[in-house]
């Protein structure tokens, strides 16, 4: 030590902010805390997700203060009937309550959003990450697959499929309550329509990746490949997968909606947002707004709400994003 | 390059194979083409089992995937049903530029079915597309440039509400505003179905008036994706060192943002116009459906219900025939544009 140094006062400056014990003590903020604290600030992720709720609320809550069976009664005195008290959003063409089916229809809409959104990341990651991991031979045939399927219209092949698939399963009766077949053929074919966007994504992440030292690091362990993949690298990538798998489900629900609207989606007595607008505009001349004005709303506050919480997420999981 | 355009073409070969394998095989189950076969329902057993000889429906799937493909006139065919092929087959399949014939409307070609509905959903999905990008380009490139001001905040909310929203959404609404009530105020009133009024026939002027309400339905919806990445592109390129350089070179502003940022940002959309394109030729199967629009998104709807196999694989493959061309157009045009980018 040199005589200079010794000079050195040994309080420290004024300038330099004093951390106290607790705060030398706390732990390391975790990803989620960091996340929370950067979503927290996106006032319309905020909203999205209250509004998110509250439709939940209202289509999981509405069950107990109105029955399915209401739902799907049908009487022919009361058909087209304007809004009033007892049926707020008015009746439908054969006479239901448009309220009790936006209840019902919203669940199922809701449970194919998510149902066909998880597939998709499944299928949308398995492709991704073999094909981004291993390269080569697999590349290539995974990538040409993936491309045939971008080259055909989105629409255009759901309704094929969903002609394909269409009319020839049975009802389902799951915990009580008896679903059309058709939702599972929607579910299915929309998750299989809408991987390839993902796959992309999740390839690009692993190109990257995989270059690192700690897969290098894995490898010299001998750590088997599918755990370098899927407890390695995928984790790494998990922030454009969760944004990717929200805008995913607000995709679905307007998907079905676009295949219910055209006759090709959920069949009866099973209602849904989309089914419930076809139709709708066969009785548009009469001034029968209702009929779409409700379940239609309802579709936009969904999708706009999840819109609005994967830019927040997409904002707080990877700041460096662009958000276009 | 030329090596490039000629290995992404050689790629796009069993792409195509593919495709046109996986969506034949899927139209076999979609519905009972003889079900409504020139609108006459055929119920006789014999009269069926005619016809499905007749059309080849008879044969496996994989001989029939072959003779759309390279056609059938190299062979026989039994068309009098005992069981020996006399008659030879006359079409040429796809691979030499017939699609064969519809089976709706037996006998027309479905290159003539087609053609008849083309230039209808062009002038539609035309109009409206140079409309968006238009739009979207002002709204963008405003937004932009007022970044965070209220005028910004309000175009953001509203191009997140059209985003958010199914065309038919918009449609309905239209069709509501425009057309039920301005009749019911007295107002002139915009008509909603099909593309002309059979009473005054297809003039320049009815056509017009028929497209309002299906050209502003798509637009609004379109407009806030495109514009919202306008705004985005527009803001990067007007936060890069040239942009500044040229500022503190005293260059006019509006020299600075229409020559030196536009340009740069006008790139990445290129793309996204360029692979927009060839989707512009299946139509808007659902605008097309609620204005009732005889384009060809109604063609395929209605020849899909019906399983008529040979229109349906031709709007499909034209379309991704289209995809391929475009995308390779796409990156050529961005390679011109750009000479930073080298294509091997």
């Amino acid at each position: 030590m040199t005589e200079s140094q010794m000079d050195i006062p040994l309080e420290p400056s004024p300038k330099i902010p004093q951390l106290s014990a607790d705060e030398i003590e706390s732990p390391p903020l975790t990803l989620a805390t960091l996340t929370w604290r950067r979503f927290r600030r996106h006032k319309m992720a905020i909203f999205g997700v209250i509004s998110l709720v509250l439709i939940v609320l209202y289509a999981y809550g509405g069950s107990f203060f109105v029955s399915e069976k209401y739902a799907n009664h049908n009487d022919t005195k009361i058909i087209l009937q304007y809004p009033s008290a007892k049926h707020p959003f008015g009746t439908d063409t054969i006479g239901r309550d448009i309220l009790a089916r936006t209840i019902y229809g919203g669940q199922i809409s809701v449970l194919i959003g998510l149902t066909a959104a998880i597939l998709e990341v499944v299928i949308g990651v398995l492709f991704g990450a073999l094909s981004g991991y291993f390269g080569g031979l697999i590349d290539a045939l995974l990538m040409r697959f993936t491309e045939a399927i971008l080259t055909i219209p989105t629409i255009f092949l759901l309704l094929v499929m969903a002609k394909y698939f269409g009319g020839k399963i049975p009802n389902i009766t799951f915990l009580g309550r008896t679903y059309s077949g058709s939702v599972v053929v929607i579910i299915v074919i929309i998750g299989l329509t809408s991987w390839p966007y993902l796959a992309r994504i999740v390839r690009a992440e692993f190109l990257s990746l995989k270059e690192n030292e700690f897969v290098l690091a894995a490898r010299a362990t001998g750590t088997p490949t599918w755990q370098i993949i899927f407890r390695h690298i995928l984790p790494n990538s998990i922030a454009p997968i969760v944004v990717a798998a929200t805008l995913g489900v607000a995709n679905a629900i307007t998907l079905e909606a676009y295949i219910s609207f055209l006759g090709l989606g959920v069949r009866a007595p099973t209602a849904t947002w989309g089914n419930l607008l076809q139709g709708a505009y066969s009785y548009i001349d009469k001034g029968a707004y209702w009929l779409w004005l409700f379940p239609g709303l309802l579709i936009v506050l969904i999708v706009l709400s999840i819109n609005f919480l994967g830019d927040g997420l997409r904002d707080a999981l990877d700041p460096r994003s662009r958000t276009v | 390059m030329t090596r490039y355009i000629i290995r992404r073409l050689l790629q796009a070969i069993p792409l195509l194979f593919l495709i046109s394998l996986v969506l034949f095989v899927l139209m076999q189950n979609v519905s009972d083409p003889l079900a409504t076969l020139s609108g006459r329902t055929p119920t006789r057993k014999e009269d069926r089992e005619r016809l499905t000889r007749q059309l080849g429906l008879d044969k496996p799937i994989i001989v029939q995937y072959l003779y759309w493909l390279i056609g059938n006139d190299w062979t026989k065919i039994d068309m009098n049903g005992d069981g020996v092929a006399e008659t030879p087959g006359i079409r040429k399949g796809v691979l030499r530029g017939d699609f064969g014939t519809s089976m709706w409307n037996r006998g027309v070609p479905v290159t003539k079915v087609i053609a008849q509905r083309l230039p209808n959903t062009l002038l539609l999905m035309v109009v409206a597309e140079l409309l968006i990008i238009i739009g979207s380009f002002i709204v963008g490139i405003y937004s932009a440039l007022r970044q965070y001001s209220l005028v910004d905040n309000i175009l953001t909310a509203t191009s997140f509400i059209g985003y958010s929203m199914p065309i038919f959404f918009t449609a309905l609404a239209a069709i509501y505003i425009f057309a039920v009530y301005f009749k019911r105020w007295g107002l002139p009133s915009l008509p909603t179905v099909g593309m002309f009024d059979p009473q005054e026939g297809k003039t320049t002027s009815q056509v017009l008036v028929h497209m309002i309400l299906p050209v502003f339905s798509m637009a609004f919806i379109s407009l806030a994706s495109y514009s919202r990445y306008i705004r985005g592109t527009m803001l990067e390129a007007m936060s890069q060192d040239y942009v500044r350089t040229a500022k503190s070179k005293g260059l006019p502003r509006r020299q600075i943002i229409f020559v030196h940022a536009l340009k740069n940002a006008c790139l990445p959309i290129v793309t996204v116009i360029g692979l927009e394109i060839p989707f512009l030729l299946g139509g808007a199967v659902v605008t097309e459906r609620i204005f009732a629009w005889p384009g060809m998104g109604r063609l395929f709807l209605d020849h899909l219900e019906r399983g008529d196999t040979p229109v349906v694989m031709g709007i499909l493959m034209m379309i991704a025939v289209a995809v391929v061309v475009f995308q390779l157009i796409t990156d050529i045009a961005y390679a011109w544009l750009d000479p930073r980018i080298r294509y091997k």
